[in-house]
Order: C-alpha cells, then sequence, then structure tokens
C-alpha cells in the first residue's frame, strides 16, 4: 500500500531537515570559537542531500520507485569560506602574529537555513498526518 | 442480471487507487523540496482514469511496420510526467512547496470522496443482499 510509503519518504525527509537543524544548532553555537591556527579553526558544516539522479535517468520513472523517493544525506561537508583572521594580541590565544582565527560562519545564512528547515520539517509533519487521515479512513471502509 | 461485484464498484475503485498513487508522489515531491537536482513530478490523473475506463483518447495511429515509432501508444498516462515549473530554483530544484501542499490537499479531499462513494456503494449492495 502506498500510503504507507509515505510514511517513509515524509520520515526520511523529516530527518533530512533535522540533521540540518542540528548542523545549523552546531555552527551558530560555535560561531565565536577562536583559535590560534588555521587548522583547528572550526568550519561551517551543511549536510548535502542526494540528488535523485537514479530514478530521473533510469527505470523509466515507475511509481514505486518515486514514491520511495526519499531524501538520503550524501554527507556533511565543511565550508571553503576563508575564516576571519583577526588581530588581537591580547586574546589568549593569539598567535605569534598577534593573530586569533574566527570560524567562516555566516550568522545570517544559517539564520535563513534554519527557518528553510523548520519550514521544510512542517510540511512534512503536515504530510504525515494528511496520510495518517487517509489511512484511517481506509481502514474504516465498508463498516 | 446477476450481480456483478466487479462491475459493482465502477470506477472508483481505480479512482481511489490513482489517488493513492498520486498521494505518494506528491509526498515524494515535497520531501525533496530542498533536495539539489530534484524534479517535481504529477500523474495525469483523468488520463489515469480515461485509460482504467477503457476510453481511448482520440485516434490512434496503426503500426503497419515494425520500425513505426510511437504508434499504438497514444498517452504515457501510466508514467509519471515532471511539473512545468514556475520559479526553479538556481540548485536545480523544481518543487513550489505551496503548488504541491495545495495539490497533496486536494488529492487527500479526493480520496475521502472516493471512499465516501465506495463507501455508498457497498451500503447499496448489502441492502441488496439483505433484500428487506
Amino acid at each position: 500500500m502506498s500510503i504507507n510509503a509515505i510514511f517513509d519518504v515524509a520520515g526520511s525527509a523529516m530527518s533530512a531537515q533535522s540533521i540540518r537543524l542540528n548542523t545549523v544548532a552546531s555552527n551558530l553555537a560555535n560561531a565565536q570559537t577562536a583559535s590560534s591556527s588555521i587548522g583547528q579553526t572550526f568550519r561551517a558544516r551543511h549536510p548535502v542531500f542526494a540528488p535523485l539522479y537514479q530514478d530521473q535517468l533510469g527505470a523509466g520513472g515507475t511509481a514505486q520507485g518515486d514514491a520511495q523517493a526519499g531524501v538520503p544525506v550524501l554527507g556533511i561537508v565543511e565550508s571553503d569560506a576563508p575564516l576571519q583572521p583577526r588581530y588581537e594580541p591580547h586574546h589568549p590565544l593569539a598567535d605569534a602574529q598577534g593573530y586569533v582565527y574566527y570560524p567562516n560562519v555566516n550568522v545570517v545564512e544559517e539564520m535563513a537555513d534554519m527557518i528553510s528547515a523548520s519550514r521544510s520539517f512542517q510540511i512534512n509533519v503536515q504530510v504525515v498526518e494528511a496520510a495518517k487521515t487517509l489511512a484511517q479512513r481506509v481502514l474504516a471502509l465498508g463498516q | 442480471m446477476a450481480i456483478n461485484f466487479n462491475a459493482a464498484l465502477g470506477v472508483h475503485e481505480q479512482a481511489l487507487l490513482v489517488r493513492e498513487r498520486r498521494a505518494g508522489v506528491l509526498a515524494a515531491n515535497l520531501a525533496n523540496a530542498d533536495t539539489p537536482h530534484f524534479q517535481a513530478r504529477d500523474l495525469d490523473f483523468q488520463a489515469l482514469i480515461r485509460q482504467a475506463a477503457g476510453e481511448q483518447d482520440g485516434p490512434r495511429l496503426r503500426a503497419t511496420q515494425a520500425r513505426h515509432i510511437g504508434a499504438g501508444a497514444p498517452a504515457i498516462a501510466g508514467d509519471l510526467l515532471y511539473r512545468t515549473p514556475m520559479q526553479p530554483t538556481l540548485d536545480g530544484n523544481t518543487v513550489d512547496a505551496d503548488i504541491e501542499m495545495a495539490q497533496f490537499a486536494r488529492n487527500s479531499l479526493d480520496f475521502q470522496a472516493s471512499l465516501t462513494f465506495l463507501q455508498g456503494k457497498f451500503r447499496g449492495l448489502r441492502s441488496a443482499l439483505k433484500g428487506e
């Protein structure tokens, strides 16, 4: 029954969005974490959702294949944006030249990402609610 | 005339199945609203129902040679189609959450309507069988 597949699809989407929220939370929490070298500095992290090439190109797009098109998370990548060196010679972590390195977290971008992730999560919750109603109606059929 | 259980439910049985399938497709669209390169898909409900009812839409070309292309397959009705994007995003995603949500809500309503019709059919059958 494909109503059951809806729960799987929406569930995987919710888990993907919660991973996204998780990375946003850790990025924001570490936005001001200074360090004394470039290598040790925290970098902004973002999840990569899988594009469904397989479904679009192969197998002619059957209903079953598409209905089970969840949202796999390929992995979490670190941002390549440049870090922020700041001249703070009195900082306890300052290096020999007096620089401290701050993460490349763009707080505005993270906030926008957070809103987008929570909205997407809500949409999937609504889908699950609707699917639940439909399944209950089907079970009550003929009574 | 014998009671034919296959014909008793009419097109509603097929409609219910198509709507169930469509709910799955729309749910997948909504789930992938943030997936790069995902293309929103949908089913052509009318074509599927017409197909289920055994109707042909329009005249068909007859394939008189094995190398004729596409004749005899008038509609890609059973297949999933791609939605025409209103505003595709930069990452190649064509899911518009508002449109999909509206379609999903409407599909759920239609699904419940089909269920109500089926319920009525069953009630009718039952009273016919009881003969009271």
